[in-house]
């Protein structure tokens, strides 16, 4: 059907506009990390933005030169991966709380959380902040993670994707045995694979590039992670941009290469759980 | 193997449906006893109750003796057969059938020969490795019924496990799950809505309406001896006819009268007419089965009716008709005779034998 190849045509092109959209500040990056640093400003405004002209690894020598990069890095890799795994328990426990067990105050509780999913971190980080400076948890990696274990976001989607499952597996596990608990490790979590990857890729995404309270609740490089380092491209003169950017491809690659190996599982928890992506 | 009581029971749901309104039923050791009504009747609430997966509003429920309402599903040593059988999608058949021993913290030689046994005896032995999303329905049934048998449980619970296979496999598997029930000899309570299925598993079926029992007794009783029209009308297929009518004696012989038309009272009836003398000139609801018409040929006691359409078995017909007789109801005859036509006049000849009788509030009158 002729109508149907233009739909498509027209899909195509609208998909290929909107992927150049989203890829071409990547590129932008990439392309400006491999060139000197004169030749960076000079072909922002044109096409050559996006191919280096020689291939020139000096911004990415420069990085470790000027920051202990290997530092940062496993910072960040700490931080995010326990907000990550502790997270994924917390928040699924939770989730499961609210979808199946029955107890007083339940519903309640559960609108509480659904608020709480519109409360931006800037809102409450200075009270935040007051309360672990009391706690004398400053500059520590635990103020970096703890807050950020509960997530409201995160509850919402292990809840959402519980209640659509069988409730006959888990009262087939009641009977058969098995304690709630069991019930959940057994049964419920090897069945839900996909709405812990996407939470898993979600938090991910979120906490690798946690600036504001890092910045808050740190002041040395000993546990600061990998936004903050940036910042000393600012604030140690001379502004080289290509080494910026050199810093930002390293930065980022962790995240495309999580995106990357986890994609299919991230499109199947998107679907089941009924975010939009 | 025990014995399975349930003392007026009631639950109520939050939202206020009664699922159960004073259920008293007590399942004798090694029974195998069918709750049957239609959906929403509450059979399947007491189910779930004795499982443990609701918890009553009021009464008491005991496994031999011993009162199990606070007790979690898994301290309750039952078996439950789910309608979708709920077999652990990420695992294997061997994985399935090995969960209830596992958490019984069965040691690893006895679980496996355990699972062999309930294997062999459910012809699942091939299958072992597999899993459930690579199984035919009949093979997960009898994946669920094997679950259910290797922990060797006090009572076994099925909750209308046939409902989601064919016609064809429904009736070997209902034979199958019999023939287990009988050489295990564990109490059995099994649900469904299917009254054929209930009359063909049940030692005793319990008829259950509006979250109370209508009448508890073998298969063949409620079919020959409905207490309520409510029985009389869900046990047998098609279920028996109910029209009004009021009775009057003449000559000493009792007369049923619908409208114009008379019919008389056998001295042979399962009613005796010396009962039915008292109730004359009360308005009564009259009871025929289907396969209890004749063909009739204008003799006496022979009724007219119009069919309005005919469904063709092989051997015989269901004739679906409207009466002037009938009060407007449609009602079914069953004929033996193949030559009857849609929208064709007929005459019918109840056997005035089989005539059953209940109040006008729909007790039965023996």
């Amino acid at each position: 059907m002729p109508h149907n190849i233009v739909l498509r045509l027209t899909s195509y092109a609208a998909l290929v506009v909107a992927a150049l959209l989203f890829v071409a500040p990547l590129l932008f990056m990439f392309a400006g990390s491999l060139k000197p640093d004169d030749q960076v400003l000079l072909e922002a405004g044109s096409w050559r933005a996006f191919l280096p002209d020689t291939i020139a690894w000096q911004n990415y020598l420069d990085v470790f030169a000027r920051v202990r990069f290997g530092r940062y890095l496993m910072n960040s890799l700490f931080i995010t991966s326990m907000i990550v795994a502790a997270g994924l328990i917390v928040n699924s426990l939770a989730g499961y709380a609210f979808a199946r067990l029955q107890w007083t105050g339940r519903d309640i509780l559960f609108a509480g959380v659904l608020t709480i999913m519109i409360v931006p971190l800037e809102a409450i980080a200075v009270p935040l902040f007051y309360q672990v400076t009391l706690f004398g948890w400053r500059d520590t990696y635990i103020v970096q993670i703890l807050p950020f274990l509960a997530n409201a976001f995160s509850i919402y989607l292990f809840y959402t994707f519980f209640i659509g499952l069988p409730r006959e597996l888990e009262e087939a596990a009641r009977i058969d045995g098995a304690s709630v608990l069991r019930t959940f490790v057994s049964v419920i979590v090897p069945n839900s694979k996909p709405v812990f990857a996407t939470v898993a890729i979600l938090t991910f995404l979120m906490q690798w590039g946690a600036f504001l309270w890092p910045l808050m609740v740190t002041s040395g490089e000993a546990v600061r992670p990998l936004p903050l380092a940036v910042s000393t491209f600012h604030s140690l003169p001379p502004l080289q941009w290509g080494d910026i950017f050199a810093f930002g491809v390293m930065m980022v690659s962790p995240v495309l290469i999580v995106f990357l190996l986890f994609q299919r599982w991230f499109v199947r928890g998107v679907v089941a759980t009924g975010i939009k992506g | 193997m025990a014995q399975v009581q349930f003392q007026h029971v009631y639950k109520t749901y939050d939202d206020g449906t009664q699922a159960l309104v004073d259920f008293d039923l007590q399942v004798q050791d090694g029974e195998f006893m069918v709750l049957v009504g239609s959906s929403g009747c509450g059979k399947s609430t007491a189910l779930r109750l004795l499982a443990g997966l609701e918890t009553l509003t009021a009464g008491n429920i005991l496994i031999d003796d011993d009162d199990i309402n606070d007790k979690p599903p898994q301290q309750r040593n039952i078996a439950m057969v789910f309608q979708n059988y709920a077999l652990y999608p990420h695992m294997t058949v061997r994985q399935n059938l090995a969960f209830p021993l596992k958490m019984m913290k069965r040691g690893r030689a006895d679980t496996e020969r355990r699972v062999q046994q309930a294997a062999a005896l459910l012809e699942l032995t091939a299958l072992l490795e597999r899993k459930p999303g690579q199984l035919s329905g009949g093979q997960r049934q009898r994946v669920a019924m094997g679950r259910a048998i290797v922990r060797e449980p006090r009572v076994f619970l099925m909750d209308e496990p046939l409902s989601n296979l064919d016609a064809r496999l429904r009736v070997s598997i209902r034979a199958d799950i019999a023939g287990l029930q009988k050489k295990m000899g564990t109490t059995t309570l099994y649900v469904t809505h299917d009254q054929v299925e209930a009359m063909t598993l049940g030692e005793r079926v319990a008829v259950m309406n509006e979250g109370r029992l209508q009448q508890l007794g073998a298969p063949q009783d409620l079919y020959e001896k409905p207490a309520n029209t409510f029985v009389a009308g869900f046990i047998g297929n098609p279920g028996m006819n109910l029209f009004s009518a009021q009775l009057a004696k003449v000559d000493n012989r009792i007369q049923v009268m619908l409208g114009d038309y008379k019919i008389t009272v056998s001295d042979t009836n399962v009613v005796a007419p010396d009962t039915l003398a008292s109730c004359t000139g009360q308005d009564l609801i009259v009871g025929l089965r289907p396969e209890s018409f004749i063909p009739g040929s204008g003799d006496d006691d022979t009724l007219p009716a119009r069919i309005s359409s005919v469904e063709t078995l092989g051997h015989e017909q269901l004739i679906y008709f409207t009466a002037p007789w009938s009060g407007g109801k449609t009602l079914v005859a069953r004929q033996g005779s193949l030559q009857h036509i849609a929208h064709h006049e007929v005459l019918l000849k109840p056997d005035t034998s089989q005539l059953y009788f209940f109040t006008a509030e729909g007790v039965a009158i023996y």
